[in-house]
């Protein structure tokens, strides 16, 4: 392998004289066999330094998750605004709202609490929802500048790459999550156990897949970059508001009856009540099952929707998965 | 053979982007894709990297059927793309790092491949500079020791060198062929720049969908009586000739 590159070739190609065409042979002989050793489809394949089995995959995984890593941190701005929204929302609404909603004794709270406790879980799910959302953005902008190809060469099952492609941006919206609870312990008055803080990770974590999930299902769907705009108003706010992230479900049916039940169909609801517990130290089962199986849902859905001709920036044919 | 492609047809809706295409690459082989803008050299190129999934005809690799060895298929194959496909954002060692990783391939074996690769294509003392930051040519050389890094058996370039001046078309063009001829890589160059293409190179010129030729340069020319390829290429995909034709 000593082939280097030349600043300038000794000839321009295709201007030379016509001659008899060289032989088809190749000059170092056929070492490149026409068929293929059982050492290149098991186990190790020699000379290549690809792993097969777990550990592919597990490279494959760390690979992503560098990707998307090294995005975030170049993307301060990303990470400044995601945590400005909810602090907003936190020391500006709730404070002008404390006093005009009370909020009576409801699981997992023990005694009243202020309106900032109240809805401190639902506005860490608001920063997942915003970066479920991002990255449903991300995959669209991928495809339009052509990256998603790169994605697409891998010789790894294209379900697992898109699970790759999930989780990597799930644990990203974690760092953001734990940045904004810090934040919030310090400006207001928010003050889960301690032990909440842990057992509120996988809560936040299957959140940020089921979310992450929800947006890699729009990204199939989604055309061109400026179609996001509508993401925003169909997706974002009324997945958001229409929850009990900002109000508690006795308040919505006290408003509403049909408002309670839009609520209740809302996977994010169940989504803030899982997260609200677990930062309490108690598992919602009824919110863990409806999460984790709309988690199921809206993942085999991207999965199955996925076309990589058009996720490769092509046009309307449908694909192999 | 390194390539077998039987038969291979594709529609986009009713219209036929390929039909009934067949063709052999031998390992080791230069073989140019010449074919005018809509010839169908993007959607063959699409097939050949599962992209596109084949509607008619089959496509093997090595042997290995594409739709039934996925994976297998892909870890032989590197490719370049016509459009650029880095992250602008990240350095050149990052991008092959992401696609290292992507391959299943271990971090140590990644990082000494691309130290490798990029002191092959003069690019060593770029390693950690944004992609941003690259002029096109080089940018194409970090395409060309990305699409090396896994040590693919077979090349597939897609108008690799559009947009790129003269000189360093020249060289990249000079440098692939060297990697042909020197590591017995296999190489589909797609091109519709006729002087990318040698006298003594296998030419497959493709027009609207269907093989119109597959013989080396210089063979067409005898074939088309005609002196040069740029005329044999007019000929044969002159849409007055193509009437006349039975």
């Amino acid at each position: 392998m000593n082939t280097r590159i030349s600043a300038a070739p000794a000839a321009v190609p295709g201007t030379g004289p016509v001659t008899e065409p060289a032989s088809r042979e190749h000059p170092n002989g056929d070492h490149r066999q026409d068929q293929p050793s059982d050492s290149r489809l098991v186990g190790t394949d020699v000379g290549t330094g690809f792993t097969a089995g777990l550990p592919a995959y597990g490279h494959c995984f760390v690979g992503i998750l560098m990707r998307e890593y090294l995005r975030f941190v170049q993307q301060r701005s990303r990470f400044l605004s995601s945590l400005v929204r909810p602090l907003l929302w936190l020391v500006v609404f709730a404070s002008g709202f404390r006093a005009a909603l009370g909020v009576a004794i409801i699981p997992p709270y023990e005694t009243y609490i202020t309106y900032e406790t109240y809805i401190a879980p639902g506005l860490c799910c608001m920063i997942l929802l915003f970066n479920g959302m991002q990255s449903s953005l991300s995959m669209v902008y991928d495809r339009e500048m052509g990256s998603m190809r790169v994605l697409l060469m891998s010789p790894l099952p294209r379900s697992w790459l898109l699970l790759c492609k999930l989780m990597a941006i799930g644990l990203i919206s974690l760092t953001q999550v734990y940045a904004f609870l810090a934040l919030a312990w310090l400006s207001v008055d928010f003050d889960p156990p301690l032990l909440g803080y842990i057992t509120a990770l996988p809560a936040l974590f299957l959140t940020a897949l089921l979310l992450g999930a929800i947006g890699l299902f729009l990204s199939t769907h989604i055309r061109q970059l400026e179609n996001f705009a509508g993401v925003m108003n169909f997706v974002i706010f009324p997945m958001f508001f229409i929850s009990s992230a900002l109000y508690p479900l006795w308040k919505m049916r006290e408003a509403s009856e049909w408002l309670y039940w839009l609520c209740l169909a809302n996977p994010f609801t169940h989504a803030v009540e899982l997260v609200r517990h677990a930062l309490y130290g108690q598992l919602n089962l009824l919110a863990l099952a409806i999460t984790a199986g709309a988690t199921l849902v809206f993942a085999l859905l991207a999965i199955l929707g996925f076309n990589p001709e058009r996720a490769a920036g092509g046009g309307k044919v449908k694909g192999e998965r | 053979m390194a390539i077998v492609v039987e038969k291979l047809g594709f529609n986009y809706g009713s219209r036929a982007a390929l039909s009934d295409l067949s063709f052999e690459l031998l390992p080791g082989s230069f073989n140019a894709l010449l074919g005018p803008n809509g010839a169908g050299k993007s959607t063959l190129f699409g097939l050949l990297t599962r992209l596109l999934a084949p509607q008619q005809g089959d496509i093997r690799l090595f042997g290995l059927p594409i739709r039934q060895h996925a994976g297998a298929v892909m870890r032989r194959l590197g490719v370049v793309f016509q459009q650029g496909t880095l992250d602008l954002d990240l350095s050149v060692a990052q991008n092959l790092a992401y696609h290292g990783a992507l391959q299943g391939l271990r971090r140590q074996d990644v990082q000494t491949r691309m130290r490798a690769e990029l002191e092959r294509l003069d690019l060593g003392d770029r390693l950690h500079e944004r992609v941003r930051n690259l002029n096109g040519g080089h940018r194409r050389r970090v395409e060309i020791a990305r699409a090396l890094l896994h040590r693919p058996s077979v090349l597939l370039l897609d108008e690799a060198t559009v947009g790129l001046d003269t000189q360093t078309r020249a060289a990249l063009n000079d440098y692939v062929r060297r990697l042909c001829h020197e590591d017995g890589l296999t190489v589909l160059w797609a091109t519709h720049l006729i002087e990318e293409i040698d006298t003594d190179d296998r030419v497959l010129l493709l027009h609207q969908g269907k093989l119109r030729a597959d013989n080396s340069a210089a063979d067409l020319c005898r074939r088309t009586h005609t002196i040069s390829l740029t005329q044999a290429f007019a000929q044969l995909t002159d849409p007055q000739q193509q009437e006349s034709q039975p």
